[in-house]
């Protein structure tokens, strides 16, 4: 399935800091893609349905440049299928807010799942890459800056789509409004590790090629604030948690994940179809 | 070295990239048969290199499925005008609905689908744009008296709208 990428190879040696950058944000994507997509066909109504299958779509399609790009970068002849089917959850570089499953974190895996925990979630997911693709456009990295360029356009769709369904559920029934903060509350401390930057980030940083995830919280506050304010939802108050999925190790939900994603890949590898 | 500017192409090559675009004008999209690759806006370059031509195309959406569907299709149409082609992907500038040309617009209206407007989305400021006061004309019947049922619709680069004249549902092509 790999298109015939304008690839932009390197001139000099890629860090490794470097690519595993790009798996981070590739892999961000991936597996949100993954977890959206486990709506298709139980959507609450029809419409949410369709259009929960299209973010989850584009959110593979970003998943496909990234992991496409940081193939390439390697150099050890990974494509996007390589990398997305055939590496254990400790190679995964998605951040765990990413991966928690769309029933909450308190009911676990293979329970019912709760539409106000997924839009939350895109809520807090997509003002993020909001801020991540403004910045990212002026990487050095030229393919890196095409992406986020590209990205950005529908990012900017997926945001108003969670925006929407937030200021609806926080600002609807009383039922509603509840399970809306109480979804916040469980994932606002999921979000710290975007913000937490580390030995990766610094080294990105410095080249110019990516960004410090701290500089990326004022702005995101601030459009998160603003929905909230119109949602009546409460900012829950700041937790010290620290997920770690972003240096590869993940949540317990994680394997449960890449089972479902990667069987099929795994028992007939090479398959075409 | 776009052929627009072709300036640097040789005389020889000319006629041939020129052959190319009026073949490409008649491929359609595969999702939006009503429209043309090249009307879409998404065939950027149409050059010449050692093995036959080298045609550029952006993809709508990232993830967009008929992105290779529609490579195949213009392999396939230049292959029967005689002509080898390879197609490149580049992402960079990224497409925008800007770039669907006069005509395209007006058979996207004909075939019912509303056309993109061009003030509609600010992508910058994200979901707070103007856009969310933004109410497209219903292709049937004209009317501005509409509303929006779904953000998203039948495929990435659609979004489902109501005529409250008309009551007619209809296809909004999402600004991008």
């Amino acid at each position: 399935m790999v298109a015939a990428m304008a690839t932009r190879v390197a001139t000099k040696t890629t860090s490794p800091e470097h690519i595993d950058y790009l798996l981070r944000l590739g892999d961000s994507s991936l597996v949100l893609g993954q977890r959206l997509a486990e709506w298709t066909g139980h959507g609450p109504v029809l419409e949410e349905d369709i259009a929960m299958a299209n973010i989850a779509l584009d959110f593979i399609g970003q998943a496909r440049l990234l992991l496409t790009h940081a193939g390439n970068l390697e150099g050890k002849g990974r494509n996007e299928d390589a990398l997305a089917y055939f590496r254990d959850a400790r190679a995964f570089r998605n951040v765990t807010l990413c991966e928690l499953p769309n029933s909450g974190i308190a009911k676990g895996h293979g329970q019912s799942a709760d539409y106000a925990f997924t839009v939350v979630r895109n809520l807090l997911f997509c003002a993020w890459q909001t801020q991540l693709w403004a910045a990212l456009a002026q990487s050095a990295d030229a393919e890196l800056a095409a992406i986020a360029a590209k990205s950005a356009k529908e990012t900017a769709y997926h945001l108003r789509h969670a925006s929407d369904w937030t200021i609806r559920f926080g600002d609807g029934t009383p039922a509603s409004h509840e399970r809306a903060q109480a979804a916040l509350d469980q994932l606002m401390p999921y979000t710290n590790e975007l913000f937490a930057t580390d030995a990766v980030e610094e080294v990105v940083a410095a080249a110019g090629i990516g960004v410090r995830g701290a500089e990326l919280h004022a702005g995101w506050k601030s459009l998160v604030q603003a929905i909230l304010d119109e949602s009546a939802l409460k900012m829950p108050v700041a937790s010290a948690f620290q997920s770690t999925g972003k240096s590869g190790i993940h949540s317990e939900h994680m394997d449960y994940l890449l089972i479902e994603m990667q069987s099929v890949a795994r028992q007939h590898p090479g398959a075409q179809w | 070295m776009s052929v627009v500017a072709g300036a640097d192409l040789d005389a020889e090559l000319r006629p041939m990239v020129a052959h190319a675009w009026q073949v490409l004008a008649g491929v359609s999209d595969p999702e939006i048969p009503v429209i043309s690759v090249v009307d879409l806006g998404i065939v950027r370059s149409i050059t010449t290199a050692a093995h036959g031509l080298e045609v550029r195309v952006t993809p709508t959406y990232a993830g967009c499925p008929a992105t290779h569907v529609i490579e195949a299709d213009i392999i396939a149409a230049l292959a029967a005008a005689g002509l080898a082609a390879r197609v490149v992907t580049t992402l960079s500038p990224a497409w925008s609905t800007d770039w669907i040309s006069v005509h395209g617009r007006a058979r996207l209206k004909e075939y019912g689908i509303a056309p993109p407007g061009q003030d509609a989305v600010d992508a910058d400021s994200g979901c707070r744009s103007q856009s969310l006061q933004f109410y497209p004309a219903c292709p049937q019947c004209n009317s501005k008296n509409t509303e929006r049922l779904s953000q998203f619709g039948s495929t990435p680069c659609k979004s489902l709208y109501r005529c409250l004249a008309c009551r007619e549902p209809f296809d909004y092509f999402k600004p991008l």
